[in-house]
């Protein structure tokens, strides 16, 4: 497994599950890590999912992908009670979740990464 | 003033009214958001309710700490972790001085901003509990007051939330979130707390 992994959030569950499956193909050694949707299964985000996603991921590292309002909100709470590094990112959610696991798969420095990350920040 | 007694009276009564409006709530996040508010808060307070009969508590920041928690893991929207940073920064914020209520409120109202980075004028809950905090500290929290802050925000047109991406159509309806927020500071002083 790589030194960082990936963890995505979304308000929908099938979203998440959905690029994940993206993702590992290009990403088979990255722990791929995932909360979409709230506690009941319907849309929004869960404070519970996000902490168990951080929990789950194999590496102590993580770079975290987002969606809209809320998913950041409960990610940065999790960041603030875990003892794992959390790095935000403020980007286009697909495309960066993407671009960051095809060069943690290729082993390009974390410094790189966020480089490569930087342009596609939106929010 | 707040008593461990006083702060759970006090939450289950804005429970009382967030349930009994929770049609309302959603119909206002109907117009500028996912329609959601009334049924995430009302989920939300069903659980606090429930966490604040299930235990004998000690301390007001023993209370406001489960409701807190409650709030943030049931909410399942933005007010979640809004409402639950507002409560934990309360429940510290009472551990050091329960006799100041203003300060108390203060504490929560700069949870919720660090949180959502909202500020007044951005159309969210913020415009509620902003001025409220300075009514109390000038000893004027009414109704009144609550009333106004909450009706304020239907010409502003948001800047942070889902209702941002609405950009101008934001404006012209009522924040749900102030709403919501409305019936907290009502409640406080319905039960008498002030
Ligand atoms: N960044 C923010 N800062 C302060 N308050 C906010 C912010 N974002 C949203 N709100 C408040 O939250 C209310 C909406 O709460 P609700 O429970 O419906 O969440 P939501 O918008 O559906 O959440 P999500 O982010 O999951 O889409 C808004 O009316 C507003 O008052
Ligand atoms: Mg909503």
């Amino acid at each position: 497994m790589s030194e960082y992994g990936v963890l995505l959030v979304s308000h929908v569950s099938e979203i998440v599950e959905g690029l994940t499956a993206l993702l590992k193909e290009v990403a088979s050694d990255v722990s791929i890590t995932s909360a979409g949707g709230t506690d009941d299964g319907g849309i929004g985000s869960s404070f519970d999912k996000v902490q168990a996603a951080v929990e789950a991921n194999q590496s102590g590292k993580i770079l975290a992908f987002y969606d809209l309002g809320s998913s950041k909100m409960n990610l940065e709470m999790v960041k603030e009670v875990t003892d794992k590094e959390i790095t935000l990112f403020d980007t286009a959610f697909i495309e960066s979740a993407y671009t960051a696991s095809a060069l943690l798969q290729a082993g390009v420095p974390i410094e790189e990464i966020k480089k490569q990350l930087e342009p596609l920040k939106i929010k | 003033m707040l008593t461990v007694e006083s702060t759970i009276k006090w939450l289950n009564l804005f429970s009382e009214k967030v349930e009994k409006n929770k049609d309302y709530l959603s119909e206002l996040d109907q117009a500028i958001g996912d329609g959601d508010h009334g049924a995430n808060m009302a989920r939300g307070v069903a659980a606090m309710n429930e966490a604040l009969s299930n235990k004998s508590f000690d301390s007001i920041q023993d209370v406001l700490k489960t409701a807190a928690m409650a709030l943030l893991s049931k909410i399942g929207g933005a007010s979640g972790p809004l409402y639950g940073s507002a409560l934990i920064a309360m429940a510290k914020q009472a551990g050091e001085d329960r006799s100041d209520l203003a300060s108390i409120i203060q504490a929560g109202s700069d949870g919720i901003q660090k949180r959502g980075k909202a500020e007044p004028g951005d159309k969210t809950m913020v415009d509620v509990w902003v001025p409220v905090v300075n009514a109390l500290k000038n000893n004027k929290l009414s109704a009144d007051i609550i009333k106004k802050a909450v009706q304020d925000t239907e010409p502003l047109k948001a800047k942070k939330g889902r209702a941002s991406y609405l950009g101008d159509r934001s404006i012209g309806h009522i924040d749900p979130g102030s709403m919501s927020s409305g019936y907290l500071f009502e409640t406080l002083i319905e039960g008498d707390t002030l």
